[in-house]
């Protein structure tokens, strides 16, 4: 659909796209889309020490696994938890599709996924081993995404709400996600595997009035970590400087939205 | 594929499976999700596959807190062992490249779970019916030939309407080829009709001519039409809407108004 503005959006309709007629491809056209999925593979690239490790047959010793997924939620990790000495980057998973445009801000050699592990405890990070695994996943999303019968007021923002798989028995700190309302993505894809699998796993979802990267929003995951406490080391009150560094305010693309 | 979620498995010999097609209006989907609720069957396992769009969420046939927060995923199978019947519930869009592997995942499953017939509940876009279909019912039929030997009698009973054939180019009359299937907007159907075809699967097809919008009215009339045929409910004609709405039915149009806008 192209706009009065010259961009070109992809809409998305609640009616099914039409199946096309199966055509016979030669094999010309097999070979290419073989490329295409090989060059959509999400690849992982360990550090010498853990590669070493995995090829000599060991699994790496995981029991907590926290992913953070989105904005807000990747920021509060780097800003609240990582900043501590204690953790080092074991890892990076690299990947391409179709959509992906080069991330402003990233050189070539960062990932826009990367594995950390907590040096005083190497078995709270990102995982390879199921048993005894405890998965934690911090995701955003827009409070306009969020039904509720009550018209929410824009000041009860940003808030948390949680979904569980079967095999959590702890205690979410925050309500339940009432129906209807659901999680996608790579939130839902991991807790449907958890679940299935019979993982323990909560995904902390934050509904935010705000949609760049924003301190108050990152606040809000904090309770979402303090059941982790004896594991690793939240900075309760980060500095300025720190804050600063993450929650850059996102750049002016077009004057005409002001 | 197929997880179970029950110790032992469970066993799908001699039962009916029914599912939905992802298709326009999202009334299979719906129509499930009143038979699920309805009868309240117990989920017993999770069709677990790369081929549909990720989502999950809380129990959607929650009736009390106690059973609200059980997480669901997108494909997930049902049982009522009493009725010999299970449920598939789709809930999430196929991925388009990915069609022809989930098709092919769930005739594999069919075979091996050993259902004695599997009714798949569908829609296509009623804007493309020609003259003739726009007379009459919107409600049409297929069936494979393997089912039609055992439930021709049933089928001739009910006077229920074939799904018809169309040119494959209309307008061209002297076009010598056949008339073929065409369910537009149906997503699956009639690729999962074919290869059953192909397979000997004993398998129909109950679909509505609809359009998007609110597609409740016509989930009811879906569901009370399968009824008709596999007697799920006593009597649904004397009482109208015996069927349960499921509470994630609910904002089905988004959040209630802000009465700042007044």
């Amino acid at each position: 659909m192209a706009t009065f503005f010259g961009e070109v959006l992809s809409v998305y309709s609640r009616a099914v796209e039409e199946d096309d007629e199966e055509l016979d491809e030669n094999e010309e056209d097999k070979e290419i889309r073989r490329e295409l999925e090989e060059k959509r593979e999400v690849k992982l690239h360990w550090s010498p020490e853990i590669s070493e490790s995995l090829t000599s047959g060991n699994q790496l010793q995981c029991s907590d696994f926290i992913l953070a997924v989105g904005h807000n939620a990747a920021r509060f990790l780097s800003v609240y938890v990582l900043t501590s000495e204690n953790w080092d980057a074991v890892g990076h998973a690299s990947m391409w599709n179709e959509r992906s445009r080069p991330e402003t801000g990233l050189t070539g050699g960062e990932s826009a996924c990367v594995f950390y592990r907590y040096k005083n405890n190497p078995s709270v990070f990102g995982c390879l081993q199921w048993r005894q695994l405890n998965v934690t996943v911090l995701s955003d999303s827009s409070v306009a995404e969020y039904k509720t019968a009550d018209y929410l007021c824009c000041s009860s923002a940003p808030f948390l709400r949680s979904l569980h798989t079967g095999a959590f028995h702890g205690q979410p700190v925050c309500r339940s996600l009432e129906q209807p309302n659901i999680i996608t993505g790579l939130p839902a894809a991991v807790l449907n595997h958890c679940e299935v699998h019979r993982i323990a796993t909560v995904v902390y979802q934050c509904y935010s009035d705000v949609t760049g990267p924003d301190s108050v929003t990152m606040e809000t995951f904090k309770p979402a970590l303090t059941k982790l406490g004896e594991s690793i080391q939240l900075d309760p009150s980060p500095s300025i400087d720190i804050l600063r560094k993450f929650a850059r305010t996102t750049n002016i693309q077009s004057n005409l939205y002001i | 594929m197929f997880i179970s979620s029950q110790n032992p498995p469970p066993c799908f010999k001699d039962f009916t499976l029914v599912m939905p097609a992802v298709a326009v209006g999202n009334v299979g989907q719906l129509a499930v999700d009143l038979i699920l609720s309805t009868l309240k069957m117990k989920r017993v396992g999770y069709i677990h596959t790369d081929c549909l769009i990720p989502m999950t969420g809380n129990n959607p046939y929650a009736t009390c807190n106690e059973d609200a927060e059980e997480l669901h995923t997108p494909a997930e199978v049902y049982t009522a062992t009493e009725l010999k019947m299970a449920v598939l519930q789709i809930r999430a869009p196929i991925i388009q490249t990915k069609s022809k592997k989930f098709r092919q995942l769930l005739v594999s499953w069919i075979k091996t779970s050993g259902f004695s017939r599997t009714v798949v509940l569908s829609s296509s876009h009623a804007y493309q019916r020609d003259d003739q279909q726009m007379k009459g019912t919107p409600l049409r039929y297929l069936v494979t030939p393997s089912l039609l030997k055992d439930s021709a009698v049933a089928l001739e009973e009910l006077s229920w309407r074939e799904m018809e054939r169309v040119p494959a180019f209309p307008g061209l009359t002297d076009a010598n080829t056949d008339p073929r299937l065409y369910v537009p907007g149906g997503g699956i159907t009639k690729g999962l009709y074919m290869d059953s075809c192909a397979e000997d699967l004993p398998l129909a097809v109950l679909l509505l001519f609809c359009s998007e919008g609110d597609n409740i009215p016509d989930a009811f009339t879906l569901v009370n039409h399968l009824n008709d045929w596999l007697h799920l409910l006593e009597n649904p004609s004397q009482k109208p809407n015996k069927w349960k709405i499921p509470t994630s039915w609910s904002l089905l149009f988004g959040s209630g108004i802000p009465p700042a806008m007044f």
